[in-house]
């Protein structure tokens, strides 16, 4: 009996107990990481319109996110009556636990990650395409005529540029012949460095995916969805205090995994862009944040920048496009690899 | 072994449930819902039987493409409940009726159904165990059936040339933004500058 129970705690209750942790150890980090991406958004925002930004609250307002975070949840959630209250409240979930799951399959170096899956690559495209959910749910739910067209723009929106990047996921995938996110950056790791990742060779396709990208996650220039000219806030328009802020968590989540993402299949994941000594000695884990940050930064830099688009020129853009320049990419790429004897294996 | 069992038996009976509130749900955007949770926890059994891409493509597919297009249309929708249900008695007999022919038939062909013995000796595995589920997915339908796959691919094809054409109308009139036209332009053919004398106009 005692035998029994100590196999039984050694194969099943002690590899849960260890995912768990690891699971703990990620949303931890990854809370606080983006509580300071946000405030890094902002900072970069108000940067480039000569503005200060938040600067109040702690040391050049460092504190600011935390000070938002104990206002939300302090605040008292209003419900709108003529909501359908399930679904109401069911959408910033829906959202939240989405983006934040996504983060189970992501590498940030060497095998570190909860689950390396085989096909880790579909699951990220299909969490993403989940994404959507959570917008038509709270927009429909909220019984509001702008919640509700911002709903009908945002599942538009989402699944036309999924499409695109579907594609360029495929030519990633047909150079590293692998579905496996470790796989993928392991692919990149060859005696060029930096030169020898996806971004040269696939340059068209980095392009398409950060544009798509950012129209997935319904960023500026296309935050559409949101757009507070026109929608006021869109979807979000009857939310407040604790569903408002998982809202706008899941949001930037779902950022942060896309620049994960682009770092995985463009950048090389957690490789050095030298492979010699002192760019190796470098903990794997640091490259791989730097690369995300990067990222991130083109994302902030894009929302600072460019003026948002028409409703109908980001459909043109999605479709006539990107759509076409990424299916033909697929044939060249394909082409390229089996003619000229590089395909993998 | 145990846990496997557990979440069969989850994923099991929330699809199952999930995919009867679809027809008991009032609400036709509330059985969207639950159709969704059904497909996703079909996806899970998937995974259990170590069918992984089947599983994501199903979330992918189903769940990110067709039934967002479901919830589209039921929320677009202007559905008069009270209208919807005026029949109900009216139909009861009939709708008993079919249901109840349907239940005599499948039990029949249940009671009918034995498994022959030497049947699970002659499965061979599906999938080596050498090769991922992709992998294996692939070599059968780009490998050994590329040809019924293509042709299958060109009967998806000429069925959405059928919906284009039937939907497609060339309206005369529409103003639409050529944006090769518009970058096109320069200050000769933009501009006109016009010596206007005071008094007289254009």
């Amino acid at each position: 009996m005692v035998e029994a129970l100590t196999i039984y705690f050694w194969s099943y209750a002690w590899p849960l107990a260890i995912m768990v942790a690891q699971s703990l150890l990620l949303l931890v980090i990854l809370l606080v990481a983006i509580a300071y991406v946000l405030l890094a958004d902002r900072k970069i925002w108000a940067a480039v319109q000569i503005r200060r930004g938040p600067n109040v609250v702690g040391p050049w307002g460092l504190l600011q996110s935390f000070a938002d975070l104990l206002k939300f949840i302090l605040k008292e959630p209003v419900i709108p009556s003529s909501s359908n209250k399930g679904v109401f409240l069911l959408a910033p979930l829906v959202t939240c636990t989405l983006a934040l799951g996504a983060w189970a399959v992501i590498p940030v170096s060497a095998g570190w990650v909860i689950a390396d899956i085989n096909v880790g690559v579909l699951y990220i495209f299909a969490i993403s395409s989940l994404m959507v959910y959570g917008i038509i749910m709270g927009g429909w739910a909220s019984n509001s005529k702008y919640a509700f067209l911002s709903a009908i723009r945002s599942a538009a929106q989402m699944v036309s540029y999924e499409v695109s990047i579907g594609f360029v996921i495929i030519t990633v995938l047909l150079c590293a012949g692998s579905l496996k996110l470790s796989a993928i950056v392991a692919a990149q790791d060859t005696s060029w460095g930096l030169l020898g990742w996806y971004w040269l060779p696939l340059l068209p396709m980095f392009v398409i995916f950060f544009v798509s990208a950012l129209a997935e996650t319904n960023r500026p220039p296309f935050d559409l969805v949101e757009a507070e000219s026109e929608l006021v806030a869109g979807f979000m328009v009857e939310y407040g205090s604790a569903p408002y802020m998982m809202f706008m968590l899941g949001e930037y989540v779902a950022i942060a995994t896309m620049c994960a993402m682009g770092t995985i299949l463009f950048l090389g994941g957690w490789l050095p862009p030298v492979p010699i000594a002192p760019f190796t000695w470098v903990p794997d884990v640091i490259w791989f944040t730097l690369k995300c940050l990067f990222l991130f930064f083109m994302f902030a830099m894009a929302k600072a920048i460019v003026p948002r688009y028409r409703y109908d020129q980001l459909m043109r853009l999605g479709w006539k496009v990107f759509l076409p320049i990424s299916l033909a990419m697929v044939v060249i790429v394909a082409a390229v690899l089996q003619f000229g004897g590089l395909a993998p294996k | 072994m145990f846990i496997h069992a557990l979440f069969f038996y989850l994923f099991a009976s929330v699809c199952v449930a999930s995919a009867f509130m679809v027809i008991a749900a009032k609400n036709p955007v509330h059985s969207v819902l639950f159709l969704i949770l059904a497909f996703v926890n079909a996806s899970g059994l998937f995974v259990l039987m170590g069918a992984e891409f089947l599983a994501m493509i199903l979330i992918v597919v189903y769940v990110g493409a067709v039934a967002v297009l479901f919830l589209f249309v039921v929320m677009m929708l202007d559905v008069d409940f009270a209208e919807l249900r005026q029949g109900f008695l009216q139909y009861l007999p009939f709708g008993a009726l079919v249901a109840f022919v349907l239940l005599g038939e499948l039990l029949l062909v249940v009671g009918a159904w034995v498994i022959n013995p030497s049947m699970p000796t002659t499965i061979t595995a599906p999938i080596p165990t050498t090769v991922t589920n992709t992998e294996a997915l692939g070599l059968v339908l780009y490998t050994q059936y590329i040809y019924y796959f293509q042709a299958a691919g060109l009967v998806l094809l000429v069925a959405m040339i059928g919906a284009i054409v039937l939907t497609l109308r060339h309206r005369v009139g529409v103003k639409r933004q050529d944006i090769g036209a518009q970058v096109a332009r320069n200050k000769e053919t933009a501009m006109e500058v016009v010596k206007v004398r005071p008094g007289q106009g254009l």
